[in-house]
């Protein structure tokens, strides 16, 4: 259904340059699209190109939107919406502190053991876990182990097989006029 | 004359000077040959190098708003990069709401800015602003240049940025170290972007998909906006090929009016809140849209869930972002106005037979019907100046000469839409999408640098008109022989209107209280101030103003109290337009959700 609301995750290529970060901010703030989730990094330093991950929702219309405005900045290269293109494996990392005393902490321990958080730091009465997964692995462990603090990086998310982000092809540009 | 200025031209393998000096041939080497500014310290740099050539004209504004919006009146009637040189600071922000204004109606703008030197920038120096901050969300694209190296590919690469795709603003951030220092330069084929290239030819099979729904539609309609006009002339020749051909109606956006010849008779005239009951009607009922270069913008759509009911929808844009945005379309073509119009008569032409005309008859006999209601109908008066008949009379004075008329926002730019006819193309320079008062003076500035010979009318009405006056000296300065039409009914028209309509004529704060005399206004700048009252001088007044040389502004006091007619009210479909009453009683509600429209 086109009016269906749905999340996507939309990665982008961008050249690595100063101020793009907010171009594509400004763009979902500006026009009052949600962000749920973003990560920025340089991916290739050779060509001086970053990719920026972006959880978003709305439905088809404004999805399409959202991906003919990006297409539009000047910095960006190429956008790829896994959502729609198949495929992709998403990750996300997060660093859980747990406060209590012994008994609460053994508990802690307990719950990352079998849901795979690697403990990190261990200080007197507290613990830091680091956990890996989807985004929904995150969330159902930070609902068992209760912490008192969170601090999550983002989606990071990539297209399986042939399924591939890349600059694009270079294309003529404007005839001058 | 001062003693002779050294030029610009240097020894071609000469590559380093200084930023300044690199802005100036880059400029040069883009083609550019009118800049409208307004110096200040940042700049300075840049203003000793201007000094010293003859191959750039500077026009000095009055103010640095004016400067935009007379660079959009360059650019929108010669097609070219209008190019605009404040300072930092306060010239900068200055800039922003002929920036916004520029980018909601598509003008390709190149605006530079001096800046405080990179040194010093965060600091809160003197005149330091966050100049690409503030400018990011009113360009198409902003720089900041911070490294000389790259001055000349950046000041290249914001004209091809400006004029490519669905042209726009682009700001260039100068700081004042980088044009004193010395910088590399290199040529425009430095500049080439891949991020940049736009598509410009439509897909084949879209095209003959949309040709098909038109050979066989029984009620088409062409709506046609600005974008054909920015495709070039060559685009609108082969829209009147194409309308012509198939024997649909056309209907014209507030942007795209002079797109189509205004006394042809396939034409409805314009389209949306002002526009005809034929047109609006037309839209409404008709079986197939074609909408090129037009981005249904609410002003023409009215309510959404009601537009256009029972119609396919055909999309020509240049921006992928304009197509599905407030409409969803059945054949969406991203591609150049006249390209895909191209390609719409070739596959005209490939159809097995010409369609038969006669499969319209019924909607072209609907559509004699809606004409003759005569939507444009006002009562005359024989005491009182009517404002539609100002605009008729200066309109039928001027025929045969071919005029560039630019407007501001209000009752009278509607009503010059309505009454001043256009025949041609980038004739018509008016500010749609931002809706800025104060836009037709400098704009009709800029035009009038860039066809010193022909005649250009600023018709505006006296609350605009004051919000850019100063410009006055500008004119002045560079003898413009710019016609001011202002039609005075010492009122914002339309707030009045609006406050009439909706608010229980509860008339807040759109009185013009403490107008000047315009006539000494005119005098005091030394230009010719005339001015007409009753219906009786009001031709003699248009003449005069037509036949004296240099700056007039002719005050036309009119009507108080005329409304414009017909309106679409805010919530309200096409179907649902209201024709000028017998009498202007007490308006029916309007829905609360039509009340928090604009």
């Amino acid at each position: 259904m086109p009016n269906e609301e749905r999340r996507h995750t939309i990665c982008v290529l961008v050249d690595n340059e100063p101020g793009v970060l907010a171009r594509v901010i400004g763009l979902f703030s500006g026009r009052g699209y949600n962000i749920e989730s973003l990560t920025v990094s340089e991916v290739d330093r050779a060509r001086s190109l970053s990719r920026i991950n972006i959880v978003t929702s709305g439905n088809r219309y404004v999805i399409d939107q959202i991906k003919a405005l990006l297409d539009k900045l000047v910095p960006v290269h190429s956008v790829q919406d896994l959502t729609v293109e198949g495929p992709h494996v998403e990750r996300e990392l997060a660093l859980v502190k747990v406060l209590g005393d012994r008994e609460r902490l053994v508990q802690a321990l307990r719950i990352a053991d079998f849901m795979h958080a690697r403990l990190v730091d261990s200080s007197p009465g507290s613990l830091i876990f680091e956990l890996t997964g989807t985004p929904e692995e995150l969330d159902a462990f930070i609902d068992l182990v209760q912490p008192v603090e969170v601090s999550r990086a983002g989606v990071v998310a990539i297209g399986r097989g042939g399924i591939i982000l890349e600059p694009g092809e270079p294309e003529p540009g404007e005839p001058e006029a | 004359m001062t003693a002779p200025r050294e030029t610009l031209s240097q020894p071609a393998d000469v590559v380093t000077a200084t930023g300044a000096q690199v802005v100036l041939r880059a400029l040069v080497d883009q083609g550019v040959d009118v800049i409208f500014g307004y110096p200040g310290g940042a700049v300075l740099p840049i203003y000793d190098e201007l000094f010293k050539q003859d191959r750039i004209f500077h026009v000095l504004v009055r103010h640095e708003q004016a400067a935009v919006h007379a660079a959009e009146g360059y650019a929108r009637s010669t097609g070219k990069v209008g190019v605009v040189l404040v300072t930092s600071g306060p010239g900068a922000t200055n800039t922003v709401t002929g920036l916004t204004d520029a980018l909601m109606d598509s003008v390709p703008i190149v605006c530079l800015t001096g800046q405080v030197p990179t040194h010093m920038i965060g600091n809160d120096a003197f005149q330091e602003a966050d100049t690409v901050g503030i400018t990011r969300p009113c360009t198409k694209h902003n720089y900041l240049v911070s490294r000389p190296e790259d001055l000349a590919r950046v000041i290249h690469e914001a004209f091809s940025v400006a004029r490519s795709g669905r042209p726009g603003p682009v700001v260039v951030d100068l700081p004042k170290n980088i044009l004193m220092g010395s910088a590399p330069y290199v040529g425009p084929e430095a500049a080439r972007r891949r991020s940049v290239a736009v598509r410009r030819r439509p897909d084949r099979e879209r095209i003959r998909q949309a040709v098909e729904l038109l050979a066989r539609a029984e009620r088409p309609i062409f709506y046609v906006g600005g974008g054909v006009i920015n495709s070039g002339d060559r685009a609108c020749e082969l829209l009147r090929e194409l309308v012509r051909r198939s024997g649909a109606p056309i209907t014209l956006t507030l942007m795209g009016l002079g797109a189509y010849p205004a006394d042809d008779p396939q034409y409805l005239g314009m389209v949306g809140m002002h526009g005809t009951y034929e047109a609006n009607m037309a839209m409404h009922d008709c079986d197939l849209m074609i909408a090129i270069g037009a981005r249904f913008d609410d002003r023409v759509t009215g309510r959404l869930d009601r537009f256009s009911p029972h119609s396919r929808k055909v999309h020509i844009d240049i921006d992928p972002s304009s197509i599905n945005k407030n409409v969803p379309v059945d054949v969406a073509i991203v591609g150049d106005a006249g390209e895909a119009l191209a390609a719409m008569l070739e596959a005209w032409s490939a159809l097995g037979e010409e369609p038969r005309r006669s499969r319209m008859d019924a909607w072209w006999e609907q559509i004699r019907r809606w004409r003759a209601v005569d939507s444009l109908r006002f009562r005359p008066s024989r005491d009182v100046i009517k404002p539609q008949h100002a605009i008729r009379r200066l309109w039928e004075l001027t025929r045969g000469m071919d005029p560039i008329v630019t407007t501001d926002v209000g009752q009278h730019q509607m009503w010059a839409a309505q009454y001043f006819h256009l025949f041609a193309p980038r004739r018509w320079l008016t500010s749609g999408g931002l809706g800025t008062m104060g836009y037709g003076f400098p704009a009709a500035i800029g035009a009038q640098i860039a066809h010193p010979d022909r005649l250009v009318i600023n018709i505006s009405g006296d609350a605009s008109w004051v919000m850019n006056m100063q410009e006055m000296s500008t004119a002045m300065q560079y003898r413009l022989p710019v016609k001011i039409f202002l039609v005075n009914n010492e009122y914002m028209g339309m707030v009045r209107q609006w406050q009439d309509f909706f608010h229980g004529s509860r008339r807040a704060e759109s009185y013009m209280a403490a107008l000047p005399d315009f006539v000494k206004l005119a005098e005091a700048f030394g230009a010719k101030g005339l001015r007409a009252t009753h219906p009786d001088e009001l031709d003699d007044v248009i003449r005069e103003m037509l036949a004296t040389p240099g700056l007039v502004l002719a005050d036309i006091v009119v009507d108080k109290v005329e409304n414009v007619y017909p309106m679409i009210p805010g919530g309200a479909a096409h179907n649902e337009i209201k024709l000028c009453p017998e009498d202007d009683g007490p308006h029916e509600p309007v829905s609360e959700e039509g009340m928090v429209l604009v």
